[in-house]
């Protein structure tokens, strides 16, 4: 199996995802300009500030030409995981609903968060129990979610809000503290915080992100059997 | 021609940089001042006003969190 990790102009947490995902299969990067999955299995959309983050976070670099090749493969059920600007790429591109706006507290914030595992039975989380609590470096200012009540309420039954903030731990103000989210498919998941630098003992505070592409890898290869 | 789009964060989505505005006003002196809300001006030249509000769409706002207001300038 392996992942495709994209890089765009000012991404800066590629190398890491590319690492993370390293531990679990293989893994190559992917140049924002070509449209070349490479035969990707599932791809990585990484933290950073692509395009500078200009406008908006996310809303240039979800029309780089890779995207448009990333969009099909979503579309297609390939598996795609946003992290942080990636989450924000994600939504710009409408892959996931909702939106990610200023941090509730006007800061950039770099923490250790305590998230809960609100749906283990999905593609990027089958690796978590039910419930289960991840600790996770978290470090953005732009990471308070919100999508309407009714769509929330949609999501909610569909088993989408997949992540959530444990208590206390929401400093961003995301709406009903929510941290991570699926498509209604299950193929596409967004989160703010970074499981690609939770992956080694040595840092990262667990090694809690390593479930998440562990998962990935599980989905994949299950689907291959 | 010359087109303003202003942007505004979506009634009723919390507003940090607004609320921070208001909160800083009454410490100069200013009083009286409620609302206040802070979004983005973009300016530019078109040949085709009648495409600024797709460009608004696919990317200048996002609609799902914020309104956008298009002013010609003639």
């Amino acid at each position: 199996m392996k992942f495709g990790v994209l890089r765009f102009p000012g991404s800066c947490d590629e190398v890491d995802a590319l690492g993370a995902a390293r531990r679990v299969a293989d893994a190559e990067l992917l140049w924002h300009g070509d449209r070349d999955l490479k035969g990707a299995d599932a791809i990585v959309v990484p933290g950073g500030f692509s395009y500078g983050d200009y406008l908006r976070a996310g809303a240039i670099a979800r029309f780089a030409p890779v995207m448009e090749s990333v969009i099909d493969f979503a579309e297609d059920g390939g598996l795609v995981l946003g992290i942080c600007n990636g989450f924000q790429v994600l939504c710009e591109a409408r892959l996931l609903p909702g939106a990610l706006l200023g941090n509730a507290n006007r800061r950039f914030t770099f923490r250790q968060v305590g998230l809960e595992v609100l749906n283990s039975g999905g593609s990027f989380t089958q690796g978590c129990a039910l419930g289960q609590r991840l600790s996770i470096p978290a470090k953005h200012s732009w990471g308070r979610y919100h999508a309407d009540e009714e769509t929330l309420a949609v999501m909610d039954r569909a088993g989408q809000i997949v992540l959530r903030y444990a208590d206390g731990e929401n400093f961003n103000g995301s709406v009903h503290g929510i941290a991570g989210v699926s498509n209604e498919r299950g193929n596409v998941f967004g989160l703010m915080p970074h499981p690609e630098h939770a992956v080694d003992g040595l840092m990262g505070g667990s090694t809690d992100g390593l479930k998440i592409f562990e998962s990935m890898r599980l989905t994949v290869e299950g689907a291959h059997v | 021609m010359r087109a303003r789009v202003l942007i505004r964060p979506k009634v009723g989505i919390l507003d940090p940089q607004g609320e921070a505005v208001q909160r800083a006003l009454p410490a100069l002196g200013f009083a009286g001042v409620t609302n206040v809300h802070v979004g983005r001006l973009v300016e530019l030249d078109v040949e085709d006003p009648a495409q600024l509000e797709s460009m608004c769409e696919r990317l200048l706002a996002n609609p799902l969190v914020e309104d956008y207001e298009i002013v010609l300038a003639g």
